[in-house]
């Protein structure tokens, strides 16, 4: 496999197998919903994170507790990144009351807030300004915490990228950009929309200190990650991170894929995030086969729970329809749609 | 729901020309297929349109066709390629700009409103702006409260725009090629779930006129008017109401901006009651015009107040519960209907 034999390890052991374990869990839980949207237990579009694992555990496990995490509409996997129980994640996406977003938001649009998920977002390149605001509004409190806004290859295409960067750095905003580099938007591959190929060019017109990241090990997003924390916690402004991942599947579920080879994927499964760390751990005696199947054993557990909690749960009243929409009560809607 | 044409009445055309059966999508691509043969100035762009086919498959075959020069992939960037349409239109091309969706189109908004709309008035009519900006609109399932939404009336009240809704294949196909030769920016709205309903299409060519509704089912009991893909359910209510000897007329108003009120008026002094249905909002909607229309013009014709029914004025929640509750179904219509009769 890709790991490297050193015989100096970076992290703790610990450390290993908790990236292991959430990884691992975001995996079984998004193949599990895979089969659940075929099987049409719940409709609208699924993005699946399955690939790109690495990405948010490395994220997270180099950021604090008070930092502030926004990202696009493939955000399964981040509220397990944060150590929400993957229950309301399945409950939203069932559209049941007891989701994350009151069965409101649905696939797309994960939110938490005790644990700083501003938002899964629909609107391909919205949420980076909003990231941005969000560290804005950080270092007008003066909190010390900082902003990680994810965004797809796809989406630093749009216009507002431009002028968030040139405002975030102008105003030294405590933001660190991550492109989420999986090649493709839907069937459009990065060097068809562009003559910058290598992204981390984009920031570098706006001085924006820029790095490029092998997106298939979590050590090395950690480490990219650690380093753009401190930088933009430490009021030097914001950095962008360039993460080279992949999406195994294809782009949501109904995508033919015809615009990759089998070849391409299977390059890219062989780099596989989640048994890069399993190979780390085995190599270096961090765990047996009894400790494998212990660690698999409480994820078939979790995810069976999880599934029979979207499932057992209520849908919301329909009188929901008519909260969360002002912050008010008694707002007088028109009621036209019913007779 | 399946869609089902009752007895159309298809305006000025010749009805026994060869009849096919044809998707919506496979419409949209005959009339932008058709529309880039005959003129070499007209192409198309957006996202996934090319080597995808189209996100919905509506431009299926035409980067084969008309190669890459006339069938563009953009990158993710309305606002940039909607832009560079609206100067290419003021340059003597014909774009049709495809967006994945209406509520992306947003984000374009400005280069609609603030330049396509108003370039032949700043410029004195100088520089004029052929240009089709296409794409699904409205609701589609569980898809949330970005990607539901109907932004008809949004264009439709800025001047300078045609808007047009079509409601099945025939309509699209002979709206599409009268937008595409138009001289305006036309704002052409589609839906998802409407790509795969099937209709009646003739072989060869036809163009429909922008701004004729089609009285789609005669009736003599009360007047509904609808458009775009919510049709479906003005027909099914129609049909139930028919069961119980209630004659509603159907309009299919098509073509949003301009609004042809005279086939409403001249409905309406027949029927004397009225009932809009609109998949969007309520709050300055297409119905809230259409019944302000209807009272400022034919007051004296009406035997009841004229209803409307629309989607929720609630932003369109995820949950299948939220989403039964938030759009208007048959039976809504149906005893909206017999409301306005006087026989609820
Ligand atoms: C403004 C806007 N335009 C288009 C879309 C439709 N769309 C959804 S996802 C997507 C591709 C985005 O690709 P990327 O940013 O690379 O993210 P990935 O799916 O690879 O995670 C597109 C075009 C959208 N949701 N919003
Ligand atoms: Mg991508």
């Amino acid at each position: 496999m890709a790991a490297k034999k050193s015989t100096k390890l970076a992290f703790s052991k610990d450390q290993y197998l908790k990236w292991y374990e959430d990884m691992l869990l975001m995996r079984k839980i998004e193949e599990k919903t895979g089969q659940l949207y075929i099987q049409q237990k719940f409709g609208g579009f699924c993005h699946l994170y399955i690939g790109q694992e690495a990405v948010v555990t490395g994220t997270v496990s180099a950021t604090q507790k008070g930092d502030k995490h926004i990202t696009a509409y493939r955000d399964h996997a981040h509220p397990i990144a944060l150590g929400v129980h993957p229950k309301y994640m399945m409950a939203e996406l069932y559209g049941k009351s007891t989701g994350m977003s009151k069965g409101k938001g649905g696939s797309m649009h994960m939110f938490h807030k005790e644990t700083g998920l501003m938002g899964g977002h629909g609107i391909v390149g919205a949420q980076i300004a909003m990231g941005a605001g969000i560290a804005f509004a950080e270092q007008y409190k003066n909190t010390g915490n900082i902003c990680i806004t994810s965004m797809g290859d796809g989406a630093i295409r749009q216009g507002i990228l431009h002028e968030t960067f040139n405002m975030a750095m102008n105003w030294k905003i405590p933001v660190v950009f991550l492109i989420e580099n999986n090649n493709y938007a839907m069937g459009t591959s990065v060097d068809r929309t562009t003559n910058v190929t290598d992204l981390s060019e984009i920031g570098k017109s706006y001085n924006m200190p820029s790095k490029s990241v092998d997106g298939m090990k979590v050590t090395e997003v950690h480490e990219a990650m650690t380093w753009a924390a401190d930088h933009a916690r430490s009021g030097k402004g914001p950095v962008l991170l360039d993460i080279r991942t992949y999406r195994f599947k294809g782009h949501s579920m109904s995508d033919p894929q015809k615009y990759r080879t089998k070849e391409e994927v299977e390059k890219y499964k062989a780099q596989d995030p989640v048994l890069f760390v399993k190979d780390i751990l085995i190599k270096n005696k961090f765990i047996d086969d009894k400790g494998l199947a212990e660690i698999m054993d409480r994820i078939k557990a979790t995810v069976e729970e999880s599934v029979k909690f979207a499932e057992e749960s209520p849908s919301p009243e329909a009188s929901e329809l008519y909260k969360d929409i002002y912050v008010e009560d008694n707002y007088p809607y028109i009621m036209d749609n019913k007779f | 729901m399946k869609i089902v044409i009752k007895q159309c009445i298809f305006a000025g055309q010749n009805k026994n020309q060869n009849m096919r059966i044809i998707q919506f999508r496979e419409a949209i691509q005959e009339a932008m297929t058709e529309e880039m043969r005959r003129d070499e100035n007209v192409f198309l762009l957006g996202e996934e349109v090319a080597q995808y086919n189209g996100a919905y498959k509506a431009s299926k075959g035409m980067l084969d066709e008309f190669g890459e020069k006339r069938v563009i992939d953009t990158p993710i960037a309305e606002l940039g390629f909607a832009g560079i349409a609206v100067g290419a239109a003021m340059n003597g091309l014909r774009p049709i700009v495809e967006f994945m969706t209406w509520n992306f189109a947003i984000l374009a908004a400005d280069q609609i409103i603030n330049s396509a709309a108003k370039m032949l008035q700043m410029s004195g009519g100088q520089f004029g702006n052929p240009i089709v900006f296409r794409g699904p609109n409205g609701t589609a399932g569980q898809l949330g409260a970005t990607h539901s939404q109907s932004f008809e009336a949004l264009y439709a009240m800025v001047p300078g725009l045609k808007v047009i809704t079509p409601s099945n294949p025939y309509d699209a196909k002979g709206l599409l090629k009268a937008a595409i030769r138009d001289e305006n920016p036309v704002v052409f709205m589609e839906s998802e779930s409407m790509y795969g309903d099937k209709g009646e299409v003739p072989e060869g060519e036809y163009v429909l006129p922008i701004g004729k509704a089609d009285v789609k089912r005669v009736g003599t009991d009360c007047t509904l008017i609808s458009f775009g893909k919510i049709m479906k359910v003005a027909f099914a209510a129609a049909d139930e109401l028919a069961k119980e000897g209630i004659n509603v007329e159907v309009i299919d108003i098509r073509t949003i901006r301009p609004l042809d009120i005279d086939t409403i008026i001249e409905s309406v002094k027949k029927t004397n009651r009225v009932v809009v249905l609109e998949e969007s909002w309520p709050y300055a909607s297409v119905s809230s015009e259409i019944t302000y229309q209807i009272q400022s013009k034919a007051f004296d014709f009406l035997d009841a107040p004229v209803r409307r029914l629309t989607q929720s004025d609630t932003s369109f929640a995820f949950s299948k519960s939220l989403i039964a509750e938030a759009l208007p179904g048959v039976e809504d219509v149906v005893k909206a209907v017999k409301a306005s009769m006087y026989k609820l």
